[in-house]
């Protein structure tokens, strides 16, 4: 490893810190398959995310990033290791997290404003207001006039905004993001960037953010962390990333830091995503 | 393909043209001395529409219009809420369903037909044995697609209507209940198609009103002309309650990218 500024792989199995928000501790994940034997697709994972703080994890594809992702949301149960959200074991969902999809997650049958009014009135909130309320977040996402159309009369980097709407809208601790941008196309993920971080800025919330696209996660994070391919994938890098906010999720990428960083971490991520496509029959 | 509306009807007039002038001149012009489609069996295209003509003049079709209108609606209803229940009950209690599902292939796979005469003994020959064999045929297309309706909700859709927070009734209001619905409003042309097919050869088997009774009625006199007035007036029936179902479908699945309606 070339730059000295960059300490790749510190932190990886070190105890979490005591300001914790989310705490995942040797966690491993594990599906039956349909021949009865077991794929382990994470191994002896330890990670943890502070409060206030952007971390992106990337990784080659199928290494197990948004199933480490889920275990945080409690949408699946390790197989053996802790999750702690708080410091307290996570029994169940987790209800501090709001959680953005990278499928369409959208109700088809509601419109904009009753997709994103649902996660308050959930919550008890009366309609009147809740609609109130969803009307203003869809404003601050650009789609404010768009509030009476469906789903899919949307485009797919508007279902994404309403998607933001939708989670940010109940306010959560700690954002869940798994590649959520993945299926736009380069320029409006740059914007979707951009308006994230707009966002994000406000109250700036625990953020963890998976995502296969090495310069956006260093466009957006604090720290990128970086897995191993898969199977028996585990965290192998941590890189803080100290460029300065706020940023511009596109200008950022002419910055000659972000080169330098670009290059640290890739030379890491190349030799796992070369040892994922050895291992996936072309 | 593209077409223009005026031009599309053209051609649908044409095939019911030349339809009824092949009709109109095997019917009554000696070819050769020989009518290929003698009156006996075939009747004639004018004969059949002075016969409607007088059935709605004479005003004693209404009743039997009203009466199998009456039982097509009583058959969809009745298994439209049964399948709707049944549905849902199996979609969640996967156990039932397992349990069940010889039975529900086995019931499914029954020629309906044969019931007939049971719901004839058990209900008589009003109109509730008619409302008996159309359940039977409404039940399992609406028992069918509400049952996929709840399995198949999206998985994203459903994770992140948990991760909203929602409970389980709340899951039910917002998510399953709206899937099962638009997978039954989307067989809903073939349900209703069914639940007056139920009607109709009910009527037809055993009754004292309606139009099977009437076509019966009119084929054991040899009234061949009486047969096909009978059918054109079902046909003209059932596009009028296919249209209907257009309209209703129209206003509740407006969320549906392309909703059945608009391919017609």
């Amino acid at each position: 490893m070339a730059a000295g500024a960059i300490n790749a792989a510190a932190g990886v199995n070190a105890g979490p810190p005591q300001d914790a928000v989310v705490a995942l501790a040797d966690v491993d994940i594990a599906y039956r398959l349909a021949d009865g034997g077991t794929y382990v697709a994470v191994e002896a994972a330890s990670l943890s995310l502070r409060a206030h703080e952007f971390v992106a994890i990337v990784g080659p594809t199928g290494c197990g990033k948004s199933t480490l992702l889920n275990a945080a949301a409690g949408l699946l149960k390790p197989a053996a290791g802790t999750v702690r959200i708080f410091g307290a074991p996570l029994n169940g969902l987790n209800a501090q997290a709001g959680y953005l999809f990278q499928q369409d997650a959208l109700m088809p049958w509601k419109t904009a404003r009753d997709n994103v009014a649902i996660a308050l009135e959930v919550a008890g909130t009366p309609r009147a207001q809740a609609l109130e309320a969803a009307q203003a977040w869809l404003a601050r996402v650009g789609l404010g006039t768009f509030g009476d159309r469906y789903p899919h009369q949307l485009s797919g980097g508007q279902k994404k905004r309403v998607g933001l709407a939708q989670v940010l809208i109940r306010d959560p601790k700690i954002l869940l993001m798994d590649e959520p941008f993945g299926p736009l196309d380069a320029q409006t993920r740059q914007i979707m960037g951009n308006l994230l971080l707009d966002l994000w800025s406000r109250d700036r919330k625990a953020v963890m953010f998976v995502t296969h696209d090495l310069e956006e996660a260093i466009a957006l994070a604090d720290r990128v962390i970086i897995m191993s391919a898969g199977p028996r994938a585990r965290n192998i890098g941590d890189h803080p990333i100290g460029i300065d906010r706020p940023r511009d999720a596109s200008d950022v990428r002419l910055d000659p830091q972000f080169h330098e960083i670009h290059r640290a971490i890739w030379n890491q991520l190349k030799a796992e995503v070369v040892k994922a496509y050895a291992e996936i029959p072309a | 393909m593209r077409i223009g509306r005026a031009k599309l009807l053209g051609l649908q007039a044409l095939v019911a043209v030349a339809f009824f002038a092949i009709w109109h001149v095997g019917s009554s012009v000696p070819i050769g001395g020989v009518y290929f489609l003698p009156k006996f069996f075939f009747s004639t295209p004018i004969d059949v529409i002075t016969r409607v003509w007088s059935m709605f003049a004479g005003g004693k079709i209404w009743g039997h219009l009203a009466i199998t209108l009456w039982e097509t609606i009583l058959a969809f209803v009745i298994g439209s809420a049964g399948g709707v229940l049944v549905g849902f009950w199996f979609a969640r209690k996967p156990l039932m369903a397992l349990v069940f599902d010889p039975y529900v292939k086995m019931i499914n796979a029954l020629p309906r037909v044969v019931l007939a005469p049971i719901f004839m003994l058990w209900l008589g020959l009003g109109i509730w044995s008619k409302v008996a064999l159309g359940v039977t045929l409404v039940f399992f297309i609406v028992f069918f697609n509400v049952y996929e309706g709840v399995k198949e909700v999206s998985p994203t859709v459903l994770a992140n209507a948990r991760m909203l927070g929602m409970n389980e009734r709340q899951l039910f209001r917002h998510v399953y209940w709206p899937s099962a619905l638009s997978w039954m409003f989307s067989s809903l042309h073939t349900s209703v198609g069914f639940a007056l097919v139920g009607a109709v050869v009910g009527e037809y088997l055993g009754s004292a009103a309606g139009l099977g009774y009437l076509i019966h009625q009119a084929e054991g006199v040899f009234d061949v002309t009486g047969v096909f007035a009978g059918m054109v007036i079902l046909s003209a029936f059932v596009l009028l309650i296919d249209w209907l179902v257009t309209l209703v479908e129209d206003r509740l699945l407006v969320w549906r990218p392309q909703s059945a309606a608009g391919q017609n």
